[in-house]
């Protein structure tokens, strides 16, 4: 199953990260896992591989580097094609890597917009949250997973940000299970799966995490 | 089989000018719908609710938005001409990777330095000149993007060339001057017949948005 070396430069608590880590785990692909310290020093191999941003994750296939999350797991579906995350019709395809594009360009902002609230979480942040869960749940539909009757690209670009939302539930006082009953059925179907289940951190870890980042950027 | 392609879009967008240009590489035939901005059809607005945007390419019925995954379809279903993408997947996502990185940095940057003044108009030329070094070190010595061949950067780069009489114009610099290389690397993409036909003249593009900065308050 194994092609060459893998290494992932990695953060824990980063769900762009844990996106590669789920792929990589779905196909069964062996790998070494290296822990940034974001805050302390970016390692050497990080800087050289990541010039332009300097940020996590970067997959080094062979010494090769990659990096930005989603094109990251497009590479690894590709490589590894079994089983396939992304849909062998160039429509659902097309539609999956929208849907993709859509979660990077709205969630993590939207989550960001919660947690760096200082005081009260404004109404405005939390409805745009929300919105953005029942966007994706139209696009879910009836299917148990984005990918249909099993894990595909959207589910793994999708549920590592999962993570994060305990922490935006008890900042911004609300539950996604109240608001988004369809998005949070799918979050549980996800967790059912073993890659899924061992690989997403603890929310409680997360929301730890959290506290100690608004400390440092001097929010409470 | 009916192969009936119609795009929706507007005339100096460069995200629509990406899909013009690999609709003419690959020899696909379509009907081109100029939408109104300020007035967007009843099409555009169901065939792409979530963002409202252009371009979107309607091929057979079917909707596809956002300019790069538009390209990669047309890529894949159009396969036996003109190949746009590298064939290996670790040039593959390199080329993706420069496309989200030109989309992450030209567009606002370049923007602001028209809609912005005085500091602000400073930074945005500062920030957009830094991205062309990148960019022409990326390219090093290859003519283009893709190598030897015309590809997937180089299709969703030169669009932003029509535009850049309008920022010289607005911002007051020269881009020759800065960063020779680029120039030389848009020269020769304006030798493809496809390019040379899909970008509109930069002084049209100009006009438009003296328009538009009059609107703003900005001349």
């Amino acid at each position: 199953m194994s092609k060459g070396e893998v290494v992932l430069l990695d953060c824990w608590a980063s769900p762009f990260c844990l996106r590669a880590k789920i792929a990589l785990a779905e196909k069964g692909v062996e790998y070494e896992a290296r822990a940034e310290n974001l805050f302390g020093g970016k390692s050497d191999l990080l800087l050289k591989s990541n010039p332009i941003y300097k940020k996590v994750p970067v997959l080094l296939h062979d010494g090769k580097p990659m990096c930005e999350s989603t094109i990251i797991v497009n590479y690894i579906d590709e490589t590894w094609p079994s089983p396939p995350l992304l849909p062998s019709c160039a429509y659902e395809r097309a539609k999956a890597r929208f849907w993709a594009d859509f979660i990077d360009k709205k969630v993590f902002d939207a989550v960001c917009n919660i947690w760096k609230s200082k005081g009260e979480v404004p109404e405005t942040a939390k409805n745009e949250f929300i919105e953005i869960l029942k966007q994706l749940e139209g696009a879910l539909g009836e299917k148990d997973f984005f990918g249909g009757d099993s894990l595909g690209f959207v589910d793994v670009i999708a549920i590592p940000l999962t993570c994060w939302f305990y922490a935006v539930e008890k900042f911004g006082g609300f539950k996604v299970e109240n608001e988004c009953p369809k998005f949070s059925a799918w979050m549980n179907k996800c967790m059912q799966r073993d890659t899924v289940a061992r690989i997403l951190p603890d929310p409680e870890k997360v929301y730890e995490f959290v506290i100690t980042l608004r400390n440092m950027f001097g929010i409470e | 089989m009916a192969n009936e392609v119609v795009l929706l879009d507007f005339w100096p967008s460069m995200f629509g000018i990406r899909v013009r240009i690999a609709l003419a590489e690959k020899g696909v035939k379509y009907e081109y719908k100029e939408e109104d901005l300020k007035n967007k059809s009843p099409l555009l607005l169901q065939m792409n609710p979530v963002h409202k945007k252009i371009p979107v390419l309607i091929h057979n019925g079917r909707p596809f938005c956002e300019s790069p995954i538009i390209v990669q379809y047309i890529d894949e279903v159009w396969k036996d001409k003109a190949p746009l993408l590298p064939s290996d997947p670790y040039q593959r996502a390199q080329a993706r990777f420069w496309v989200d990185f030109i989309d992450k940095k030209m567009y606002d940057s370049l923007r602001k330095t028209w809609t912005t003044k005085g500091e602000e108009q400073e930074a945005a030329k500062k920030e957009f000149f830094e991205v062309l070094k990148t960019l022409e070190g990326q390219l090093g010595d290859k003519p283009f993007f893709g190598g030897d061949n015309f590809g997937y950067v180089d299709l969703s780069l030169i669009p932003f060339y029509c535009w850049f009489y309008t920022y010289e114009t607005c911002g007051k610099f020269n881009v020759e001057a800065e960063c020779p290389k680029f120039i030389a690397w848009v020269k020769r993409c304006l030798q493809r017949e496809t390019v040379a036909k899909a970008l509109p003249d930069g002084k049209k593009v100009f006009e438009f948005v003296s328009a538009m900065r009059t609107n703003l308050g900005l001349e």
